[in-house]
């Protein structure tokens, strides 16, 4: 990309509300059964039927507003957007659309990594509530098209930013902390494949320094980090391209085709629909009290941000760590579980005041270093970790007790982990990794050790530190990791020097 | 023929003086003899019926009866009815089996009634004369050249030809009161909200009401204890407390003061209606009410402001019937384009696809706020005006038409001219308020004349007491046209 254009980006996404039930109707929205088979009286629009508003899909919505710190409308409108299609039962969506329940708000975002890493506040637009629509079929039906009606009228939230975002990396960056928050609020499953969690990206490009935005493409339907990253840089491309060659961009909505890297055209402005918007007769508007809102406020669970400002000034955290152990309500559950199960444990050197820094820290280290890497190997989340938070603050508590040292705490991570024991003072017990402490069982070894390593001992005597180093190893190794490395470093001087 | 009212037929079962069964065979037998005249009926659910009346003379016998057990009814054809065609009038429906009961028709199936069949229509309800039905024309049974007004002029005919004794409708812009008031019969559209408009085929979501018709307003009030009440399945249905209709039948008009709006007396009222409307508020005042001038300066632009609003939501309530899951579909379509615009155009006829044009024009982009926000605020203002009135009365009468029935045909090509026949009546919708139509006499050709009486919100009882007590001191609702 040549580097005086500006890439502009702004996102909108459909978070599907993980309700029971259907927005206007009482259909389960459970993913996966036959088709039609969730499908009641409303979701197929059959004469007469009404809509009745799911409570739960509000109350996910002013969650969702709590959380970027919007304003709640006290009251908002369902509008009726009309058009035509098989799949759209009505023939027309019910949306909200001059008055959405969520207004503004905004959402700050890490970007990129290490030395180049800076964060950046999104300003998001509004969030409405709105129906789903069914889905058409068009294979296997012989030159015919079946409908599915079991998605139609499951609660969507769709999120919309305004034009903030200045490259592939951010939106995506901005897609990741949204999808992240609103499965830590639990309003969504968040599952891509399932179509969950949804982002149409409208792109533009414009020179740099100039005011006025460029002509937008809206790229619809991305379901994958990856594709969103892959579609908005070949559509700031060509985009690009377009312009330099003298040519004008022309507002359109594009598909991005996963198979061959690029985007097309679906329909340019001139067919777009004129969607005849109204307030839908069939609904009151949506009243949001006061009251409403703090009960939502009160079951809320602590944000991300706040959780992060809270481990940076409780356990001294550095904000690299602190970003990890929350990139999700189940990573930060871990570490916080952990922490608890460790106190709980006893004979634990550090109390549950101060000294907790150096648990946390402890815990912190064993999450990000070897939890999260374990579980990114196998590609797990977090709830599916094979070393629960209790076997693993049972295995600290041994660290932390000298009962074996750390690097035999690796090997009973391991075990742990491959599911060779329940808890580590069984894994412990059965591979004898026990640390000796005894200084009556170690000084016979040191003693071989000094003098089967004259030379490294003439070394250090002559001052050379390495030497000693050496010296430790071997000690450490013939008794077979077993040994503290503290008393070995300890009774070794005492003997060297003595 | 003589008037058999809905409580003498109900007193009557209750005493076992006659059974559902006959009283079913007996009404179905006339339909069956003067139905092919009057086309009141779409559906006859003979079998339907019987196997119901059955049932009630079974509950009768055990002792299990409810208020209304046995007495037979007849739905509109809007209202859907679990296992019976239910076609809105309209080829678009004409193979639609509903596979479940409208609100209205469980709370009626609940209190005992007796379902005969499904009364004619105008198609979707667009239409104050009953012509417009895919099932062709109802007559008045008064005079068979004569429209009987519309849209729930099937109910109204089949009440007034003796039928039926009463049957449900639906009032949008005066599709109960109009119809009622051209065949002499007694109907009441309650307060927007009172009853559910589960099930109801949706024309002006926002104006829709449905309410009973009958021969007496002691029929509608015992009817309306059944229709009405809050339901969950309705989100514009009020949560109140459950009223008795009948409370107010026997209070004395003493001191009652009815307004007389000036609007509603002006030029385009047909003299003999005015000379009837006249001599029943001449009985009111003998009974004891009083009558004071009143305005409602906004009349003239509640046609203007119905004629935005309820085709703007009509095009919309009717996006549904698109020959997908249910419905008509073109037999022939080369793609899915063709399949909607055969589909629609084969399904609706001619005022559906006029007020469909209307609907998505007024809401298309760049003319939404020229047409569609400025009819809400005239909404606004002829709210405004009831409240002005209702501050010096208790409640507002006048003519329910500007004329008697006029002849079938007659304004087939003049839309407008017969959107204008609602001058009196579209108001009460756009308000939202309860008003009925009870009988006022005839005109110079002898046809029924309707007074209207319209009240404030939830003023239904009062309404049906002050037509009960105009009904107690004449014989008009007791008349009954001559066909046999």
């Amino acid at each position: 990309m040549r580097s005086d254009w500006e890439v502009v980006i702004g996102l909108e996404t459909h978070a599907q509300l993980n309700t029971v039930s259907k927005i206007f109707s009482g259909a389960s929205t459970a993913f996966g059964a036959a088709p039609n088979e969730q499908a009641c009286g409303v979701d197929i629009a059959l004469p007469g039927v009404l809509p009745v508003l799911n409570q739960g899909a509000v109350a996910r919505a002013i969650r969702f507003g709590l959380a970027i710190g919007a304003e709640i409308a006290p009251r908002s409108v369902f509008a009726r957007k009309n058009y035509f299609y098989p799949d759209l039962p009505k023939g027309y969506q019910i949306s909200q659309y001059e008055l959405p329940v969520v207004v503004g708000g905004t959402l700050t975002i890490q970007v990129g990594e290490g030395d180049k890493a800076y964060s950046k506040t999104v300003q998001l637009t509004r969030a409405h509530l709105e129906e789903d629509a069914g889905k058409s079929l068009h294979e296997d039906f012989q030159g015919q098209s079946g409908i599915d009606l079991n998605r139609a009228g499951t609660p969507l939230l769709e999120i919309v930013t305004e034009p903030d975002m200045r490259s592939s990396a951010e939106a995506v960056a901005y897609a990741k902390a949204l999808h992240s928050l609103v499965q830590w609020i639990d309003i969504c499953d968040g599952n891509m494949q399932e179509g969950s969690f949804r982002c149409d990206a409208n792109v533009s490009v414009r020179k740099k320094g100039a005011e006025k935005l460029g002509t937008r493409r809206e790229i619809k339907n991305l379901n994958s980090f990856r594709f969103m990253q892959q579609a908005i840089d070949y559509e700031v491309q060509w985009q690009i391209e377009q312009l330099e060659d003298g040519h004008a961009i022309q507002q359109a909505t594009v598909l991005f085709d996963p198979d061959t890297g690029e985007t097309r055209s679906m329909r340019s402005k001139e067919d777009a629909h004129d969607y005849r918007y109204f307030p839908d007769p069939d609904l009151l508007p949506l009243a949001i009290s006061a009251e409403w809102i703090d009960r939502v406020k009160s079951e809320m669970p602590e944000l991300p941000e706040e959780k992060r400002r809270r481990y940076r000034s409780e356990y001294s955290m550095v904000a690299q760590d602190a970003l990890a152990l929350t990139s999700s309500l189940g990573m930060s559950r871990y570490f916080e579980n952990t922490l608890a199960a460790l106190r709980e444990i006893p004979g634990i050197p550090y109390g549950t005041q101060a000294p907790d820094v150096a648990n946390a820290k402890h815990v912190q280290n064993w999450v990000i270093n070897n939890i999260a890497s374990s579980l990114n190997k196998e590609q797990l989340e977090i709830e599916d970790s094979k070393v629960s938070s209790a076997q693993l603050a049972g295995l600290l508590a041994r660290v932390f007790d000298n009962t074996i040292s750390s690097n035999a705490a690796k090997k009973v991570f391991d075990a742990l982990w491959n599911g060779e024991g329940n808890d580590a003072d069984s894994i412990i017990e059965t591979q004898g990794l026990k640390q000796v402490t005894d200084a009556s069982a170690i000084e016979p070894i040191i003693d071989e050790v000094i003098a089967a390593n004259a030379k490294n001992v003439e070394e250090y005597r002559a001052g050379k530190e390495k030497a000693f180093n050496a010296l430790v190893g071997q000690v450490m190794k013939a008794s077979k990791g077993k040994a503290s490395p503290a008393q070995v470093n300890e009774l070794l001087k005492k003997k060297l020097d003595a | 023929m003589t008037v058999q009212t809905l409580k003498s037929l109900a007193d009557a079962l209750a005493q076992k003086k006659v059974s559902s069964r006959e009283l079913a065979s007996q009404y179905l037998d006339r339909i069956k003899a003067i139905n092919p005249a009057i086309n009141a009926f779409i559906t006859v659910d003979r079998d339907g019926a019987l196997a119901a009346a059955d049932l009630a003379d079974k509950a009768i016998a055990a002792g299990n009866a409810a208020a209304l057990t046995g007495v037979p009814i007849a739905h509109k054809d809007i209202f859907c009815t679990e296992g019976v065609l239910t076609t809105c009038g309209s080829k678009m429906l004409s193979n639609f089996v509903s596979p479940y009961d409208a609100h209205v028709v469980s709370q009626l199936k609940v209190a005992g009634t007796v379902s005969l069949g499904k009364t004619n229509l105008d198609e979707f309800a667009m239409g104050s004369t009953s012509e417009s039905s895919f099932y062709g024309a109802v007559k008045n049974p008064w005079k068979l050249d004569r429209v009987p007004g519309g849209s729930s002029g099937g109910s109204a005919a089949a009440v007034a030809a003796g039928m039926v004794p009463a049957a449900t409708g639906t009032d949008t812009g005066g599709s109960i009161r109009q119809p009622a008031g051209l065949c002499g019969i007694t109907g009441i559209k309650p307060t927007y909200g009172v009853v559910s408009r589960y099930g109801m085929i949706a024309y002006a979501s926002s104006l829709d009401q449905g309410g009973p018709m009958a021969h007496t307003a002691e029929d509608c009030a015992l009817l309306l204890n059944h229709m009405a009440g809050f339901d969950a399945r309705d989100s514009t249905s009020l949560e109140r407390p459950v009223e008795d209709y009948t409370a107010d039948l026997n209070k004395p008009l003493q001191g009652l003061r009815i307004g007389l709006p000036k609007e509603y007396f002006g030029d385009g009222l047909a003299e003999d209606v005015r000379t009837a409307i006249e001599g029943a508020l001449a009985e009111l005042r003998k009974l004891g009410a009083t009558t004071v001038e009143v305005s409602l300066p906004n009349t003239h632009l509640a046609i203007p402001a119905y004629y935005v609003i309820a085709p703007a939501e009509a095009s919309s309530n009717l996006s549904r019937f698109d020959g997908v899951r249910y419905g008509h579909r073109a037999a022939q379509y080369k793609d899915l384009a063709e399949m909607y615009s055969k589909s629609r155009a084969e399904g609706f006829g001619g005022e559906v696809k006029r007020r469909i044009l209307v609907g998505a024009y007024v809401l298309s982009h760049g003319y939404y706020d020229a047409y569609y926000i400025k009819a809400q605020q005239l909404r606004c203002l002829i709210a405004q005006d009831f409240q002005q009135a209702l501050q010096s009365c208790d409640i507002i009468a006048g003519p329910v038409a500007p004329t008697a029935a006029w002849g079938l045909g007659q304004m087939a090509d003049d839309p407008v001219q017969m959107y204008l026949a609602d001058i009196y009546t579209i108001a009460v919708n756009l308000a939202g308020l309860p008003a009925l139509s009870t009988p006022a006499g005839f005109s110079n050709e002898g046809l029924p004349v309707g007074l209207q009486l319209i009240g404030n919100y939830f003023g239904e009882a009062r309404l049906l007491g002050a037509a009960h007590q105009l009904q107690q001191a004449t014989d008009w609702h007791l008349r009954t046209p001559d066909i046999g």
